[in-house]
């Protein structure tokens, strides 16, 4: 085996793959190849013959790797996911992160350490940063319905718009519900009722 | 009370349905425990979720487990399938121009002959054809290889390739494959997205194939036997809901929310109902009882299931076949499924291996309250897989 651990990123968003990489070569010297495009993805893999294979858990073109586990030509390597035993809570940290790792088989788990711990650092991040977009969009959402919700209550009962939220706040208060889903139940309601 | 929320993994496929509508009905809050359903993008990561102790309770194709005893695949923690969740549920598709040739040939697309469907497709193939399937360890790959070794289609040859299902139109349309083998609703997607025309029903291959599991880990079933009987008691009586025509379509209108599938009711209900568009000239073929979620002991977890599966990967991969048995058998857990079932009413036969492929129609069999009949699940070559002759 080269010194050298070879690995490979599929990864399709450019960005995301250039931050990885970024973050490898700071961890160690690696020859790294990353694979945007997956079709045929198995194939162009084997022909780079990588040490450790990394890709997002949430990719469902992941599967397309497990073919790589079941070597099927002598020349092939076989591919397992992670090294069981001493990396195994590395395994779960990876998980976790939403990182999967495939590696060739009966690599060392102290070579394989600074690989996984750079790419979950970059994971979680990745993670992090998806996480806070879901939810800005949610409290957007959530924010939109509470406004049509208020628009509801001031046409109906004839109120000012303070006052409409506060019917639904006390509403929302007394049921034990959040301000969000009270105002989401009156506009479901009301769109029945119309 | 505080009910204990159980994680559990799925895939978003028609036969998922026994865990979401356990949890949308209310039948696993009836047990005293919350389902958290986690939707996953592929096989392999419901197994690694489930491996790794991300959830507790996974659907997962049924040779998954079992080709993890064997020592297939990346990942070895012991699995057990606790109980079966569906049976059949697949399709065999072609592309649009496999279509139109066969069309062209003459072909009556009767959703039906397997032998028929083959010797069509060899005469049109200018060679071997792609298949898409969903996982290299799934009954897919088992179904093609079964129609490939008793048919015309063994003098073409066919190469097998892994597509996540939701991209297999997709595929289809780009000419990386040239047919498929998946689960619903994913063939009638291809069909809807003018992708692709259907070709057969899985059953029309084998009429009996244990498509899902409900899978946890070995460990996890010995110290937890008692959520584990509430998960399984629920997932049971989702079954038996399921398989009532009357629930048909309120179970499509649960499994299309965008939480679930997020795709038309309609679509969803082609499989439960079996009322199939297979063609885009809307051609209409009916399949009865084309995914199983309870008739016929559905759900019993048949030691035979196990190793015919281990059988069939040995032979492929080269293994010991004595020893794929003896590491295989036991990764169908009937003896914690009549545990767990008893009291309940389920069909409990008095065997845990059968004959796979012996019953060519309805049999009355010994049983616990004596009234089951099994259900036909003959190969379409009349072949018999009896687990002592390995």
């Amino acid at each position: 085996m080269p010194d050298t651990l070879t690995i490979v990123v599929v990864e399709e968003d450019r960005e995301r793959a250039i931050a990885i990489v970024d973050a490898l070569k700071v961890s160690g010297a690696y020859d790294v190849h990353v694979i945007g495009n997956v079709s045929s993805l198995a194939r162009k893999i084997a022909a780079l013959v990588p040490d450790v294979v990394l890709i997002d858990i949430d990719n469902p073109t992941r599967d397309m790797l497990e073919e790589l586990t079941l070597a099927s030509g002598p020349l092939e390597r076989p591919v397992a996911m992670f090294v069981s035993g001493a990396a195994g809570d590395l395994a779960s940290t990876a998980i976790e992160a939403g990182l999967s790792a495939y590696v060739v088989d009966g690599m060392q788990p102290d070579r394989l350490k600074p690989v996984l711990d750079a790419a979950i650092a970059r994971f979680q991040i990745v993670r992090q940063m998806r996480r806070e977009l879901a939810e800005t969009k949610r409290a957007l959402e959530e924010r939109k319905v509470i406004d049509r919700a208020k628009g509801l209550l001031m046409k109906a009962r004839g109120v000012e718009e303070e006052e409409a939220y506060a019917l639904l706040r006390k509403a929302a208060m007394d049921q034990g519900r959040r301000v969000a889903d009270v105002a989401e139940a009156l506009v479901t309601a009301s769109g029945l009722l119309s | 009370m505080n009910a204990v929320t159980l994680p559990v993994a799925y895939v978003p496929l028609v036969d998922a349905a026994p865990l979401i509508v356990a949890h949308e009905m209310g039948l696993a809050r009836a047990e005293g425990v919350e389902l958290e359903l986690i939707a996953a993008p592929s096989w392999s990561s419901v197994r690694d979720m489930l491996a790794f102790g991300r959830v507790d309770a996974a659907h997962l194709l049924s040779p998954v487990p079992v080709a993890m005893a064997l020592g297939l695949g990346g990942v070895t923690q012991p699995l057990s399938a606790v109980s079966v969740l569906s049976v059949n549920g697949d399709v065999i598709g072609v592309s649009r121009t496999l279509e139109t040739r066969l069309r062209d040939a003459g072909y009556g697309f009767d959703f039906r002959d397997p032998f028929k469907a083959a010797a069509a497709l060899a005469s049109v193939a200018d060679g071997p054809l792609v298949f898409g399937v969903p996982f290299p360890f799934s009954l897919h790959v088992e179904l093609l290889h079964c129609w490939l070794e008793a048919t015309e289609l063994s003098k073409i040859g066919v190469e097998v390739r892994t597509i996540p299902p939701p991209l297999m139109a997709q595929a289809l349309a780009e000419g990386d494959v040239d047919a498929f083998c998946v689960g619903e609703p994913w063939g009638s997607v291809a069909v809807e997205s003018q992708a692709g025309a259907l070709l057969l029903p899985g059953q029309a291959i084998w009429a009996f194939a244990p498509e899902k599991v409900l899978a946890v880990r070995t460990d996890w079933a010995d110290t937890e036997p008692h959520l584990l009987g509430k998960l399984m008691r629920a997932v049971w009586r989702a079954g038996r809901w399921l398989d009532q025509p009357g629930s048909h379509t309120a179970a499509a209108e649960i499994l299309a929310r965008d939480t679930y599938l997020n795709l038309p009711s309609e679509l969803i209900d082609r499989a439960l109902s079996g009322r199939f568009t297979i063609t885009g000239h809307a051609e209409q073929r009916e399949v009865p009882g084309f995914v199983e979620f309870h008739d016929g002991a559905a759900n019993f977890p048949w030691r035979s299931q196990a190793k015919w599966i281990a059988h069939r990967l040995a032979q492929r991969y080269g293994l010991d076949p004595h020893l794929a048995l003896a590491q295989a058998g036991s990764v169908f857990r009937s003896d914690i499924y009549r545990d767990q079932m008893a009291g309940l009413g389920a069909d409990l036969p008095g065997a845990s291996e059968k004959l796979e492929g012996a019953i060519r129609d309805t049999t009355p069999v010994a049983s616990h309250n004596g009234q089951l009949s099994l259900k036909r699940d003959a190969f379409l070559d009349g072949r018999i897989f009896d687990p002592q002759d390995i």
